[in-house]
């Protein structure tokens, strides 16, 4: 059954809009939801589900929760979209409060179920139905819809003003030239090889990394640049929110600023939801087949750069580490090999997760998760105890994570189990293990 | 067969087919819809999905449940051939159409019955044995489980001669009109929805995101 502790968490996005509410709006929503903007998959998906319950080996909520029957993947959609459909639309408030838990806590959409239901079937796709009708409710967990507010107005995910932006840039430029000479974030060079895409947690908390970006990218020798105006962040809560207008904006500012600079490719920085937002849910939703300009993701730059012999290792990392598998760079991309083969470049002792690769667990934090904020926390880390079981088993000191989410959600499972490790970027290792240009 | 039954069975041939149809064109229209369905379908990955997916423990959920791989295969492969190569089945082509094929021996078609028989038993205690399934099955997955075993079942007790022959043979043929015509109308879809649905995932997955989906 779900948890009575989770059915008490009062989430003010939640309740202050249900309170508005009537039982011919939420009919309205949902039947416009499922009639208007689903069509095959959706109808598809609902008739072909036989009800075997195989997904449910596929889910970490369910898995940490001691295998109730009601964290199962098909539980989920049973609860709310199956509901939903049946009644057509005709559901009380209590039904969507539990709705909004099950799809924006108890779910992070890490597509690892549609590899394990026999069919294929996307649940994940269809929590995102439910976030979505959630959205047009106006029943959004309230952390997660100030990050969306945020993207509507500031067109970043954490209310970076745009002086902001270019000071840290400009901050982190000068940190770097301390280290390396002629290290430069050039801003806004037409032409350039390379346009580098970061998310709003860079410049508002982690401005080392972009600093670290710097040195790596003058040791590599490689002509690149950053905007300096709107448009460089695409890490996109709203595609988790539910707000797929906001979406679409982001992806297509982001799209129409490395169109402007005219530059070769997008190399995204370690973050998985701004990946798959740019090459995944951004071009479906905008009807595009694929993105505009190629994008590669941080580990796929760092691959070339090691393999290609442009960055040379000098000192390699000698703590054991482990490494994590981003649902949206592993599941979405299948960039396993190649993160291993960064990691064993830069580290002596590697110390692999299992199960892992397409199959690793998700962090718990991504799909949104982590952004519903403080009152899910503890929701949260009961519901990955199984990935703080596996980080554990690796006897690793160290969890790599290529992704802002990774990293903030193992942080907390770190945390929270007291496994007494540590998270790092591989940003932050590398800046360090490579050979820089003498001076 | 019963003469009067003749009619009934061309009926839920006809419901099937026509049902069938009808629900392929739809979905497809539904498909064209839905902007990106249709680029995204990738014939290479797509194939190399369903492929991927009806080689017996070839995929790591099949590996995680292999009691549930053996039986499902076994179930599914028994439940497909033996109607087509059943010998009764054939005698009946032979009278109506003056052609028939290829039979099973009866002992063989006997025990590929049986296995779809306790197949559907074992689909039924798990529906009630595992906390996961039974919590997402209502009457009416069981009565979906029952009416997938009941012309195995009948058909089986009239071959034997257990019970008064054209009694029996009248059910085994109510039941698998039934059967017939329940086909595009429930779960039972996912006949028609199979390699679809693994299609348009593995091209997702191998197209979109160069990944694995097994």
């Amino acid at each position: 059954m779900a948890d009575p502790v989770d059915m008490a968490v009062e989430d003010l996005g939640i309740e202050k809009g249900l309170e508005k509410l009537t039982p011919q709006r939420i009919a309205e929503v949902i039947r416009h939801v499922i009639d208007n903007e689903s069509a095959a998959r959706l109808k598809v998906y609902l008739e072909t589900c036989v009800r075997c319950g195989l997904c449910s080996d596929a889910c970490h909520t369910y898995l940490s929760r001691g295998k109730d029957p009601d964290f199962a993947p098909v539980a989920k959609v049973k609860d709310t979209l199956w509901q939903m459909v049946k009644r057509k639309g005709d559901v009380d408030k209590d039904f969507l409060r539990s709705a909004a838990r099950i799809a924006f806590i108890e779910c992070g959409a890490c597509r690892r179920c549609s590899m394990y239901c026999p069919f294929g079937i996307d649940i994940a796709y269809l929590m995102m139905t439910v976030r979505r009708i959630c959205n047009l409710l106006g029943i959004v967990p309230q952390y997660l819809q100030d990050t969306t507010n945020s993207h509507a107005v500031a067109s970043n995910q954490m209310w970076v003003q745009p002086d902001e932006w270019i000071d840290t840039l400009i901050w982190q430029e000068e940190e770097a030239r301390d280290e390396l000479q002629g290290a430069r974030i050039p801003l806004d060079k037409e032409g350039a090889e390379i346009m580098y895409s970061v998310i709003a947690p860079e410049p508002k908390i982690l401005a080392q990394l972009l600093g670290n970006m710097a040195i790596i990218m003058k040791a590599a020798n490689v002509d690149w640049t950053m905007p300096s105006s709107d448009g460089w962040d695409n890490s996109n809560m709203a595609m988790y929110s539910g707000d797929f207008e906001v979406m679409g904006r982001v992806e297509r500012l982001h799209w129409d600023k490395a169109a402007q600079l005219k530059v070769k490719r997008v190399v995204m920085g370690e973050c998985g939801h701004a990946y798959r937002g740019a090459v995944y849910d951004g071009p479906k939703w905008l009807a595009w087949k694929q993105p505009p300009i190629p994008m590669v993701h941080a580990v796929e730059f760092y691959y070339e750069l090691i393999k290609s012999g442009r960055l040379k290792i000098k000192e390699k990392f000698t703590k054991p580490v482990t490494v994590q598998d981003p649902c949206n760079i592993v599941r979405g991309r299948g960039l396993h090999d190649k993160l291993r083969y960064v990691v064993n470049a830069l580290c002596e002792d590697f110390r692999d997760m299992e199960p892992r690769f397409e199959h690793n667990y998700c962090c718990a934090a991504g799909g949104g998760v982590i952004n519903c904020g403080p009152p899910w926390k503890l929701s949260r880390m009961k519901s990955i105890k199984v990935k703080a079981e596996q980080l554990e088993a690796t006897g690793a000191e160290v969890c790599i994570t290529p992704c802002h989410n990774c990293h903030s959600g193992i942080e907390d499972i770190i945390g929270h189990y007291k496994l007494g490790m540590h998270v790092t970027f591989i940003n932050e290792i590398l800046v360090k293990a490579i050979e820089r240009p003498e001076d | 067969m019963p003469e009067f039954l003749s009619i009934p069975v061309w009926i839920g041939f006809a419901v099937l087919i026509a049902g069938s149809a009808y629900k392929l064109f739809t979905m497809a229209a539904l498909a064209k819809k839905e902007k990106t369905v249709f680029p995204t379908m990738s014939g290479q990955f797509g194939l190399r999905s369903v492929l991927h997916w009806v080689v017996p423990f070839n995929t790591r959920n099949m590996r995680i449940h292999p009691v549930m791989t053996v039986v499902s295969f076994l179930f599914h492969i028994c439940l497909l051939v033996t109607p087509l190569f059943v010998m009764g089945h054939g005698v009946l082509w032979q009278q109506r159409w003056g052609f028939s094929w290829w039979s099973l021996p009866p002992l063989a078609a006997d025990l590929m019955t049986l296995i779809v028989i306790f197949a559907c038993a074992f689909f039924f205690v798990r529906r009630i044995a595992a906390p996961e399934v039974r919590n997402v099955s209502t009457w009416r997955e069981f009565a979906i489980v029952l009416l997938v075993a009941s012309p195995y079942l009948t058909g089986f007790v009239a071959h034997q001669q257990w019970l008064p022959y054209s009694a029996i043979i009248t059910l085994h043929i109510v039941f698998g009109i039934l059967w017939l015509v329940a086909i595009p109308f429930t779960w039972l879809a996912h006949m028609l929805w199979f390699v679809f649905t693994r299609a348009y995932m593995g091209s997702e997955f191998g197209a979109v995101r160069n990944a694995r989906d097994w």
